[in-house]
């Protein structure tokens, strides 16, 4: 469940490993791996007298430990083994697999690899959250390519990449598809710096793909027709391919091809080119699907009034095994019954580009009673979400989007749903929810209902608006979140709020790890009350809140636990970010703004981004990036 | 008031509005961020070369909504640029808005700019408030659609507005909502679906889909260069050539051909079934790209869409008017229309001054 975490602490109070000593003696002698005097399972002498041992059973012992750990499968309690003393981090690395780098800065790869040698999956984070924002500078950096350089040396048998938020060139790609013959898996989510070119590499040179996985990136077109560059003529492997985001044409017979060739392919994630017709000849072509993401969900062009259209019903009837749906670009919603024979058996659905009025979403999601995840739009109304709650008992994540992201929009979706979704849903753990209007009474009735929630995301999109039925500020609302929903990890809090708000989330928020703050607080004592108060708080992001030096300066204590802290529009000076990249060495203090990247003393910065690295100032920084020492 | 320094540092761009001080003037009491009710400004739409005027608008409610939604949409981005309401009164009021990353939308500037940047069309008021003229310009045309486009179409790097904002105490009522970056924090792919997902014909919702690859444009101007994607028949990957670097097409074609020779090359490998990376056959040279006589030919696709042959208009006006480059294979050629310009004809070795 706490997979994510990361326990790497560099200001752990432990003390020293006990066998420092020995180990410097036995490296110096053993030409074999160096063992150290000490290891866990011998019991008895304490560490002087270990030092002598002869490397014969030390050698049996590391390979005990060995097997041993190769049982060890998450990153929480690989970091945990990896600190008992030298011999266990030695071994641990040796044994790592899976490798997860939470922000690309905080480490180099040269460091990585050194460490970790035999490692088969690699997941790498770069630029934070903020940036899909557009708050975050272009070409700020997060760049894929040192990365794919180093691995190419160390990880010839490498498997695996996870990448999230990094820019990743063709020539990174092509470097990939080249250096890995053993290459499975690629995943890119919220990346960009790539075009069909890269692709089309990827998909010709790496013959045992079965993965290739693009979501919400953006991808250029680059004129290639990539699809086609996937071998013909042979069984491809592929179980697995997304490419919703690319918004370029693709060949579709080509694809057609290549998904009759695939017969383990469950995961197909069509763009927005691909006409239902098209979706119908995939799908009759593979019944066998798990994942199907629909293009363009309305009626093809090409057919002519009075042609008769494919049987589409029985074209999803035929899927007996689908679990999960989600496209529906440009739905006309006419078609929406053809989906009916699956919906009994659907654990996920995306609705979330499709335009469906309530009357509309009713009629496909009373058959959905199977539903986990629901994403979806908020023109189906608060009578939309009632029908939700009536039917999906199972909801375990909701995300409501709003169509019209404007703060002035009118807001479909009010406290009514969120009060109906609290009392239909009850074992809703993730929540993401964009209103115009709430009220603390709602939001008290969900930290009630539903006491699984981890993740709790409510984004009022007027700016400092009240509980617009008491006028009151949204304190006692997020308040009682923190205070009923003992799960809770990550919170995004929205809407008029004080510095009380904060002070319960210092109070009750044990266990986040990630809050959102936009537009709220009064005084540096709301930021003193988060840091001060929330222990497992790793990632923390801030934008125009009245939070100043003083407020920075009391999280000294923390950041060292942290992945990164983000503050942008905030009430800070360069002076008070330099007194924090003064009192902590291993800290990255990047601040942007000024004229040409200077900072003058009278400024307030524009944003700070600070995260704990190994390395100091990275030298990739661009100009309008200062780091702070 | 940063607005006056403004006005000295650009003054013969700000004379052309009428009354500016009076305008100035009212943003001087504005201390809250976003428009409070009472003091809304408003430009009043006026074609171009005729008075603006400026006026405080306490009524809200009777304007037309097309033209308040334009005003709004045209204004408050400027209102949010100019009035600078942190306590610390720092003159960067604008800076989020002109500093680099604003810029970046235009091809990847990093500098510092206040002169006006290439707009992107839908979006016709500058990163900076000088450039208001700009704007009077536009007033004459369809004020809705650039309405719709301005408050919800958001081009991925495109970040207008600031978003500075002022510390409000508690008993903060709302006030009306200027654009703001990244707010509601929606991703861009994510906005626009009204336009996209509804019942209308297929046609339109694909003009929505440009904004998702605004980033992607085919040419860049990183300050000094301007650098056009270059792709070439037979090989993957394509490149990016800086045209800055080059005064005449002699030089490009050369460049072209050290450029793709040694990629060229290796596809030839690859196709013959060479797996492995010694290069069996040398790097033939790529030549006469500019005259047909090669294997290869050299074609560009200008602003307006068109395939061109490259050498046939004067050298700067093809930098000017390229969009971006393709090494076509000359077997190829006849078999696409191209527009060759060829009855206006300058002599080829014009460019070569």
């Amino acid at each position: 469940m706490r997979k994510d975490r990361t326990e790497m602490s560099e200001d752990d109070d432990r003390s020293p490993p006990l066998d420092l000593r020995g180990a410097d003696i036995a490296e110096s002698s053993s030409k074999t791996r160096n063992c150290s005097g000490v290891t866990g399972p011998v019991a008895g002498p304490g560490p002087s007298s270990m030092e002598f041992q002869a490397p014969y059973p030390d050698q049996v012992l590391e390979n005990v430990l060995e097997n041993v750990l190769q049982f060890l499968s998450t990153r929480r309690d690989r970091n945990a083994a990896s600190l008992v003393c030298k011999s266990w981090c030695r071994v641990e690395a040796l044994t790592r697999s899976e490798l997860f780098i939470g922000n690309c800065y905080s480490v180099s790869p040269r460091r990585a690899t050194a460490r970790f040698a035999r490692v088969q999956a690699v997941a790498i984070k770069g630029r934070p959250r903020f940036a899909d924002f557009n708050l975050m500078p272009l070409d700020w950096g997060a760049h894929f390519a040192p990365w794919v350089n180093a691995m190419a040396a160390a990880y010839p048998w490498l498997e695996k990449v996870y990448l999230k938020r990094m820019s990743v060139s063709d020539d990174d790609l092509t470097l990939l598809a080249e250096s890995f013959p053993s290459f499975k898996e690629l995943v890119l989510v919220c990346c960009d710096g790539f075009g069909t070119s890269g692709l089309a590499v990827i998909a010709s040179k790496c013959r045992h793909l079965r993965v290739l996985d693009l979501i919400e990136s953006e991808v250029s077109d680059d004129d290639v027709d990539w699809i086609a560059c996937f071998p013909e003529s042979e069984t491809s492997c592929l179980e697995s391919l997304i490419f919703d985001c690319v918004e370029c044409p693709i060949n579709f017979e080509a694809l057609e091809r290549l998904v009759v060739r695939s017969p383990s392919l469950k995961k197909l994630r069509l763009n927005r080119v691909v006409s239902i017709g098209q979706l119908y000849r995939l799908m009759v072509r593979a019944p066998q699907l798990t994942h199907i993401g629909t293009g363009s969900f309305r009626a093809p062009e090409s057919v002519a009034q009075g042609d008769p259209e494919p049987d589409y019903t029985a074209a999803f009837a035929a899927c007996k095994s689908l679990v999960c749906l989600s496209g529906f670009r440009e739905i006309l919603a006419d078609y929406l019954p053809v989906i009916h024979p699956v919906c009994a058996n659907l654990t996920s659905l995306n609705f979330s580009y499709a335009n469906v009025d309530a009357e509309q979403l009713k009629s496909v999601i009373l058959h959905c009673h199977k539903l986990q995840t629901f994403w979806v739009l908020d023109s189906i109304c608060d009578e939309g979400l009632q029908a939700v709650a009536a039917t999906c008992k199972d909801l375990h994540e909701l995300r409501v989007f709003p169509i019209d992201a404007r703060e002035d929009s009118e807001g479909p979706v009010s406290e009514v749903g969120l009060q109906a979704i609290s009392e239909g849903c009850r074992k809703l753990q993730s929540i993401l929810y964009f209103c115009q209007h709430m009220t603390n009474a709602a939001v008290i009735a969900m930290s009630n209902n539903c006491p699984d929630l981890e993740v709790f995301r409510l984004c009022i999109m007027g700016r400092h608006r009240p509980d617009h039925v008491t006028g009151a500020p949204m304190d006692e609302g997020f308040g009682a979140i923190v205070r009923n929903c003992k799960k809770l990890t990550r919170l995004a809090i929205s809407g008029l709020l004080t510095d009380r708000a904060f002070s319960y989330i210092g109070k009750y928020g044990k266990l986040v790890r990630t809050l959102s703050v936009a537009f709220a607080g009064d005084s540096d004592m709301g930021l003193k009350y988060v840091l001060e108060g929330c222990p497992r708080l790793q990632k923390l992001e801030i934008r125009d809140s009245p939070f100043g030096d003083s407020a920075l300066l009391s999280g000294l204590h923390h950041y060292y636990n942290m992945r990164f802290l983000w503050m942008s529009s905030c009430r800070l000076s360069p002076q008070g970010c330099q007194e924090i990249a003064r009192a902590l060495p291993r800290l990255v203090v990047e601040v942007f703004g000024g004229e040409n990247g200077e900072l003058h003393g009278d400024e307030t910065v524009d944003i700070l981004y600070m995260y704990r690295s190994l390395e100091g100032p990275r030298e990739d920084a661009p100009g309008f990036v200062t780091i702070l020492q | 008031m940063e607005g006056s320094s403004r006005s000295e540092v650009c003054p013969q761009l700000l004379d052309l509005i009428p009354k500016q001080g009076e305008w100035i003037a009212n943003r001087d009491g504005e201390r809250r961020h976003g428009l409070s009710e009472e003091k809304k400004l408003e430009l009043r739409l006026a074609p171009p070369g005729e008075d603006w005027s400026v006026k405080d608008n306490t009524k809200t409610n009777h304007r037309d909504r097309d033209e308040s939604l334009f005003s709004l949409a045209y204004f408050s981005p400027m209102a949010s640029m100019n009035h600078n309401t942190s306590i610390n009164n720092n003159s960067n009021g604008s800076t989020v808005f002109s500093s680099p990353w604003s810029s970046s939308a235009y091809q990847g500037q990093t500098q510092h700019n206040h002169q006006q940047t290439k707009a992107p069309s839908f979006l016709q008021f500058p990163s900076t408030p000088q450039s208001l003229p700009v704007m009077a310009q536009e007033a004459s045309q369809p004020c809705c659609t650039k309405v719709v486009d301005l408050q919800s179409s958001e081009k991925k790097t495109f970040s207008p507005s600031s978003a500075k904002t002022a510390v409000p105490n508690s008993s903060q009522k709302r006030t009306a909502p200027a654009p703001v970056v990244g707010w509601p924090p929606i991703r861009s792919f994510r906005k626009n679906l009204a336009s996209s997902s509804s019942s209308k014909p297929a046609p339109e919702s694909q003009n929505a889909a440009p904004d998702k690859t605004a980033t992607k444009k085919p040419v860049e101007t990183c300050g000094k260069g301007l650098f056009v994607k270059i792709n070439m028949d037979g090989v993957p990957i394509g490149r990016k050539v800086d045209l800055k670097a080059y005064d005449t097409y002699e030089k490009l074609s050369s460049a072209v051909d050290e450029l793709f020779r040694g990629l060229l090359a290796a596809q030839r490998d690859s196709c013959a079934g060479g797996v492995h990376q010694k290069k069996q056959e040398e790097e033939k040279a790529i030549t006469g790209l500019l005259d047909g006589s090669g294997e290869y030919t050299l074609v560009y696709e200008d602003n307006e869409g068109d395939r061109m042959l490259v050498g046939d208009v004067p050298w700067h006006m093809f930098v000017s008017t390229v969009k971006r480059l393709r090494v076509l294979k000359s077997s190829e050629l006849s078999a696409l229309t191209l527009c060759s310009s060829k009855q206006d004809k300058v002599p080829l070795d014009s460019p070569m001054k």
